[in-house]
């Protein structure tokens, strides 16, 4: 069920060039579910800034009831969010949105986790799920840069960890892409979370799997009912079939929507 | 007695607050989290003749205390409001007032026919003002004359009072008003969306992709404010009043200039729970003000006396 809590901050900081990584206690973490869900944060009380911003949930930790998100310091909303401290408060609605679904028949078999940028922090969960469920995970994690790349041990721990940075300064030097191209083997199923020229390029490239894609829109009220983050459905001639990131996603199988 | 409690033509209503066109869906979703038996009314999204997709993405921007969104009346078509959002609508102890949109007259016409035929449909609200479409829409709500003749053509093909949505994008808005209360509106309902844009910093080009969208939340409160204040005095139908409420003392506002009801949109997606928390507030904000229920404060500001038998219940 979704809710809206006022969550408390139990630790706020900085895990690489404005990226922070925020732990949230509250009642809210009993509802969540499925990894790759997000909520709606209100940075601030008040109309500044107004809207309420989406970010995924990173890792849940049922037993203490606290969530950790990791966010980008882009604009208003999450630069007022980084000024919160260790005992603040957060409002916070959620969980939102559908999921990466984990699937009991994929037991024993290999899964490819693909991130760019600030589209890795929903995959550390799924990942951690997914070795619950005892499959393989490798993982290929696209950053800028060194310096804004983040959580790579935390990924190697559950797993192969491949890092891609535009700069070379990491990793392979280039996108993703670059590094799947390079690799060996089949994979079962694949989960992707980052820009959509990434995704594009995943989708090209693994249509013979099951794959999921979670997507990023501007949202309005972030529970459906709005319609600002619809996008078409692939294959719809009548042009009215629309699905909506909120509710119906972020998460979509390979192939259901336009990217 | 209960201090909220109205009666608007057509209507009964527990409370006069409500949820604005387009910012609750069909309510599905905020059935979820509470019940919506609570409120007044609801305002339910634009119905076209035809399923419509709406404008391409990015489709809302945030601005300083508002917003921008160029939806471009994204909705299901009549047949699917007809055989399934109304009637799941009808669980609920809520009229519903059906906002009616589309390009042409004929189009208004057909769907204002078939919807206002709906058992828990009380009312239409014609919307004329929507900025965001690039046909019909913004002419029916920026020319007197065609607005008129638009509402009187609904007016003939109605079963329930039509309830008329102006736009501010107008030099004269009292105009516009005394136009469509002519054309035999029973209500007005005011303010749609203030015509705006953003430009993406980054990129140098607009953010929304129709370029232009219809400004709403608390950065137009003293322009719908002030509307309904000039309209109220002009007119002899209620108002329902909307544009940047959030809170129980926005809704005394807006009865002061001189509504009768109010609804409530962008705060919706702020805080789902917006009207419940409003409704909830409103009695001991009443209690403050000394009134034993809330249609005398409508029109306060301008000494309006409360003679008009619609207010009460
Ligand atoms: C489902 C989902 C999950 C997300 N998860 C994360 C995450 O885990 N970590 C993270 O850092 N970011 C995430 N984002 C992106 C994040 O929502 C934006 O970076 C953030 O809203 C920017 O807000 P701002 O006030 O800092 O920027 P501003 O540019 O000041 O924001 C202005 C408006 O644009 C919207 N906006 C700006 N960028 C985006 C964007 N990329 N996507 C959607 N709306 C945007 C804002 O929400 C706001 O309404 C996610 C987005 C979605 C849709
Ligand atoms: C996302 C969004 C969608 C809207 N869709 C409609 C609509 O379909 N029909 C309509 O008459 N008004 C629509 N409106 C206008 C609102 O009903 C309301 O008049 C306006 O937003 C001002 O109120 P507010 O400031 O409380 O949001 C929409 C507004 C928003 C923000
Ligand atoms: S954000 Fe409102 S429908 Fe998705």
């Amino acid at each position: 069920m979704i809710r809206k809590e006022k969550m408390t901050v139990v630790s706020q900081k900085m895990i690489a060039e404005n990226i922070y990584e925020m732990i949230l206690h509250g009642e809210l973490v009993s509802e969540m579910d499925n990894p790759g869900q997000f909520v709606h944060v209100k940075a601030e009380e008040g109309i500044d800034p107004l809207l309420r911003r989406p970010i995924s949930i990173s890792s849940i930790d049922k037993k203490n009831n606290a969530f950790t998100m990791i966010y980008r310091t882009e604009g208003k909303g999450t630069k007022r969010l980084a000024q919160k401290n260790e005992g603040d408060s957060v409002d916070v609605l959620g969980p939102l949105g559908n999921g990466f679904p984990i699937l009991p028949h994929h037991k024993g078999k290999r899964a490819l986790l693909v991130g760019g940028g600030i589209g890795v922090p929903p995959l550390y969960e799924l990942s951690k799920r997914l070795v619950e469920n005892k499959m393989e995970v490798v993982h290929v994690l696209g950053f800028q840069t060194e310096s804004s790349s983040f959580y790579m041990e935390e990924f190697a721990s559950l797993g192969h960890a491949y890092a891609a940075t535009v700069d070379g300064s990491l990793g392979t030097k280039g996108f993703v892409t670059s590094i799947i191209d390079d690799m060996d083997g089949e994979f079962d199923v694949l989960y992707a979370c980052g820009p959509i020229p990434m995704l594009r390029a995943l989708e090209q490239r693994f249509s013979d799997i099951e794959a999921y894609l979670s997507l990023e829109q501007r949202m309005g009220c972030g529970i459906g009912a709005c319609f600002a983050c619809v996008c078409p459905v692939q294959g719809d001639e009548s042009g009215t079939e629309y699905r909506k990131v909120c509710s119906d996603g972020p998460v979509f199988p390979v192939g259901e929507v336009v990217l | 007695m209960n201090g909220l409690s109205i009666e608007l033509p057509g209507m009964q209503l527990k409370n006069p607050i409500m949820p604005a066109s387009g910012c609750f869906g069909f309510g599905r979703e905020f059935s979820q989290l509470y019940d919506l038996n609570q409120l007044g009314a609801i305002m339910i999204k634009a119905v076209t003749t035809e399923p419509r997709f709406g404008n391409p993405t990015p489709r809302v921007a945030e601005t300083d205390a508002g917003m921008l969104n160029a939806i471009g009346l994204q909705n299901p078509g009549l047949q699917k409001v007809m055989n399934e959002e109304l009637p799941w609508l009808d669980q609920f102890d809520v009229p519903i007032i059906a906002n009616v949109a589309g390009s042409m007259m004929e189009d208004y016409v057909n769907v204002a026919r078939e919807v206002s035929t709906s058992p828990n449909v009380k009312a239409l609200e014609l919307n004329i003002s929507c900025p965001n479409v690039k046909t019909g829409g913004i002419a029916f709500g920026t020319d007197p004359s065609i607005a008129k003749e638009l509402t009187k053509k609904v007016k003939e093909v109605s079963s329930v009072p039509v309830y008329v949505k102006l736009s501010p994008n107008v030099a004269n808005i009292v105009e516009m008003a005394k136009a469509v209360e002519d054309g035999g509106a029973d209500g007005l309902t005011m303010i749609n969306t203030l015509i705006g844009m953003r430009m993406d910093l980054k990129t140098a080009k607009p953010i929304l992709a129709n370029k232009t969208g219809g400004l709403s939340g608390p950065a137009i409160k003293p322009v719908a404010i002030r509307m309904i204040y000039e309209v109220s005095q002009h007119v002899n139908v209620p108002i329902i009043g909307m544009g940047g409420i959030q809170s129980a003392e926005d809704v005394i506002e807006f009865f002061y200039a001189g509504a009768s009801a109010v609804a409530v949109g962008t705060a919706n997606f702020v805080d789902p729970f917006a009207c419940p928390g409003i409704i909830e507030e409103l009695p001991g904000l009443l209690q403050d003000i000394g009134v034993d229920h809330i249609s005398e404060l409508t029109g306060r500001s301008w000494g309006k006396v409360d003679q008009k038998t619609y207010h009460r219940a």
